[in-house]
């Protein structure tokens, strides 16, 4: 490699963070104030872990590849 | 290869899902970033390399991942999950024996070849094996196929956008195809490359729910098959060979023949390892090893794409309440079309943020097939057409430049395709027939060139115009009379893709036939210009003092293995 980039999986791990964050958050305020929309198998609040393991997998990717290491 | 043919003239209805602000949210920060990485990457491209190679210094993963991105549309999910619904696992034939045998002759047979010629692209190989006609008739066939192609994609997307989401057509063309231009303008390869790595995770993560909540709903495989069995009795749609047997047997209205020799064989190998969209991707790795295992890797995950394609169709016959149907049913009755089971799935089963994530999902999927097309266009344009025929001697930078208005270019003439298909839609018809064109007698010709040292530069030529001219008439031949369809694909019965399927393999014949007997009677190039292109003249470099597991040719074996066991069990 001759030249140095930040590498794409940081860029992946960064997004995957943000969208854990907002997908978790907005499965956690869906179990106060749940959504108008119905969807089915509501009781599984994929929300909440499919949001908490974005934000693993985020946190895991953004920190091993962050810049400058 | 992708499902446009089930995703064709459907009108719009009305929405089927409304976005919350959080799912907004999720997809407005998908194009905050890919529009970020674009203009991170523009100060790593400066040279004709970076820009049109991505400076070839990809690893094998990244390289591998961009491979299949690249072919992952959005029409391919949509499509090919209303495929499933439509025919069952009969749809999975396109992401097992339709690609796996090929992306593995591609990594072991063929990639040498590409990568030790030092080729820019698949006309460049052909200018270097058969000479300057080859790679005119190639460059500018695939130009103007993949224009088209580009074209009726955009078209497609956005006719899903206003069905699924309300969104006006023309905002949905202009929005996601100029990101797309300002990214691979700005980066040039390096750009597309990182992004559709990017697209693939995202693919991936917005669409592995669906089968997840849908086998927790069904009961697991044995429920759903049990549930589809009650829903639409008499019908197997979970067996992948055994209705093969006769035309009329299954609702595709295909024999086994056509799709192990039209399908697995010609139209497979030939997208795979011809179609310089894919091929490009691994010409960026950076060596030969890593060039040889990223279509490995791409292949691995190929045949894991249907447990997020096909398996949701499958589910959607066993839970869905309503039954879906055609579009002229659908139409007329105000109800839903197969077309509808992705998004109908998306809305059963996601809650605000993750349905962002799910269309994200598609759009990511439209934007990665979008940036193959547009990148490999410019390339191709840039070095085989303009430099070649054009202007030949002008600085780096000048080609360069070239390039990044070639991107933009290529978007605006693919933005006017889906405005010319908006008024004339019976265009999108002849989508597939175009692959059968230019693809299926490539591939003879490349293989043979790579192969066969006898092969002449007249043979190369002469057998790819043949291939061609001999596909098209075929075409046109049943068009005008629909009897020679019982001659082009060897029953009356056939339908569009079967005729497909056997034009394919004969066209790919037709070129292969030409092209030895043109050879035999022709002079072929001194064998001191075949170094580094062709079988036998070639030292390629040995493997064996790695370690078994850092073999290209031992991951192939073990990918080869697992499809031949998923053939088994779902026989």
């Amino acid at each position: 490699m001759g030249r140095h980039f930040i590498s794409i999986w940081f860029f992946i791990g960064l997004l995957l963070l943000v969208y854990g964050v907002i997908i978790a958050g907005l499965g956690l305020y869906g179990l106060v104030s749940p959504p108008e929309r119905v969807i089915v198998l509501v009781r599984l609040h994929a929300g909440i872990w499919w949001g908490a393991l974005l934000i693993v997998l985020g946190a895991i990717y953004a920190w091993n590849f962050r810049p400058g290491r | 290869m992708t499902g446009l043919g089930f995703l064709l003239l459907q009108q719009a209805p009305s929405r089927l899902i409304t976005l919350s602000f959080g799912d907004l949210l999720i997809i407005i920060i998908y194009f905050a970033a890919v529009l970020a990485i674009g203009f991170y990457l523009k100060r790593h491209t400066r040279t004709g390399e970076d820009f049109f190679l991505a400076g070839r210094e990809m690893t094998a993963w990244v390289a591998g991942l961009s491979f299949l991105a690249a072919n992952l549309g959005s029409l391919e999910l949509m499509g090919w999950a209303a495929a499933a619904y439509q025919y069952g696992i009969l749809a999975t034939h396109w992401y097992w024996i339709g690609a796996i045998p090929a992306m593995l002759f591609l990594a072991v047979v063929m990639m040498p070849f590409y990568y030790i010629s030092k080729t820019h692209s698949v006309p460049g190989y052909l200018k270097l094996r058969f000479g300057e006609p080859s790679r005119a008739l190639s460059a500018v066939s695939f130009a103007f196929m993949t224009v088209l192609m580009s074209g009726i994609n955009m078209y497609s997307m956005a006719l899903v956008m206003k069905v699924v989401l309300g969104w006006d057509i023309n905002f949905s063309i202009w929005a996601s195809s100029l990101t797309v231009a300002v990214y691979v303008a700005l980066g040039g390869l390096l750009s597309a490359i990182f992004n559709e790595v990017l697209q693939f995770v995202l693919i991936w993560l917005g669409a592995l729910l669906i089968p997840i909540i849908g086998l927790i709903e069904a009961g697991g495989w044995s429920g759903m098959v049990e549930r589809i069995s009650k829903n639409f009795p008499g019908q197997d749609y979970t067996h992948l060979w055994r209705t093969m047997a006769h035309f009329t047997d299954n609702p595709m209205g295909i024999h086994w023949t056509g799709i192990v020799l039209g399908l697995g064989w010609v139209i497979s190998f030939g997208y795979w390892t011809t179609d310089f969209l894919v091929v490009q991707r691994v010409l960026a790795a950076k060596d030969l090893r890593s060039a040889k295992l990223a279509p490995i890797i791409g292949a691995a995950f190929k045949m894991m794409v249907p447990f997020i394609v096909i398996l949701p169709g499958l589910l959607g016959l066993a839970v869905l309440p309503v039954k879906l149907t055609g579009e002229d049913v659908a139409v007329a009755t105000g109800g839903h079309s197969y077309n509808e089971v992705l998004p109908l799935m998306l809305a059963r089963y996601l809650g605000p943020g993750l349905l962002g994530l799910g269309i994200t999902a598609l759009i990511a999927g439209f934007m990665s097939g979008m940036a193959g097309n547009v990148s490999a266009f410019a390339t191709v344009w840039t070095y085989d057409i303009y430099r070649a025929l054009m202007r030949k001697e002008a600085p780096d930078a000048h080609y360069v430049k070239m390039g990044r208005w070639c991107t933009i270019l290529g978007v605006l003439v693919s933005i006017g395709t889906a405005y010319l298909v908006m008024q004339f839609k019976s265009i999108m018809d002849y989508v597939q027939a175009l692959f059968s064109f230019f693809i299926a007698p490539l591939f003879g010709t490349v293989l043979i060139g790579m192969l066969w040292r006898r092969a002449s530069p007249a043979g190369g030529f002469w057998g790819l115009l043949a291939g061609t001219v001999s596909s098209i008439a075929m075409w046109a031949w049943v068009k005008v009379d629909h009897s020679a369809l019982a001659i082009i694909a060897l029953s009356p019965h056939a339908k569009d893709m079967a005729e497909n399927m056997y034009r394919a393999l004969w066209s790919w014949t037709i070129c292969v036939v030409v092209t030895v007997a043109v050879s035999l009677m022709t002079s072929p190039k001194p064998v001191a210009e075949l170094t580094g292109l062709v079988y036998g003249v070639t030292e390629i470099p040995t493997e064996r003092h790695l370690p078994l597991y850092q073999r290209p040719i031992f991951w192939a074996g073990v990918v080869g293995l697992a499809f031949v066991i998923l053939q088994v069990i779902f026989w």
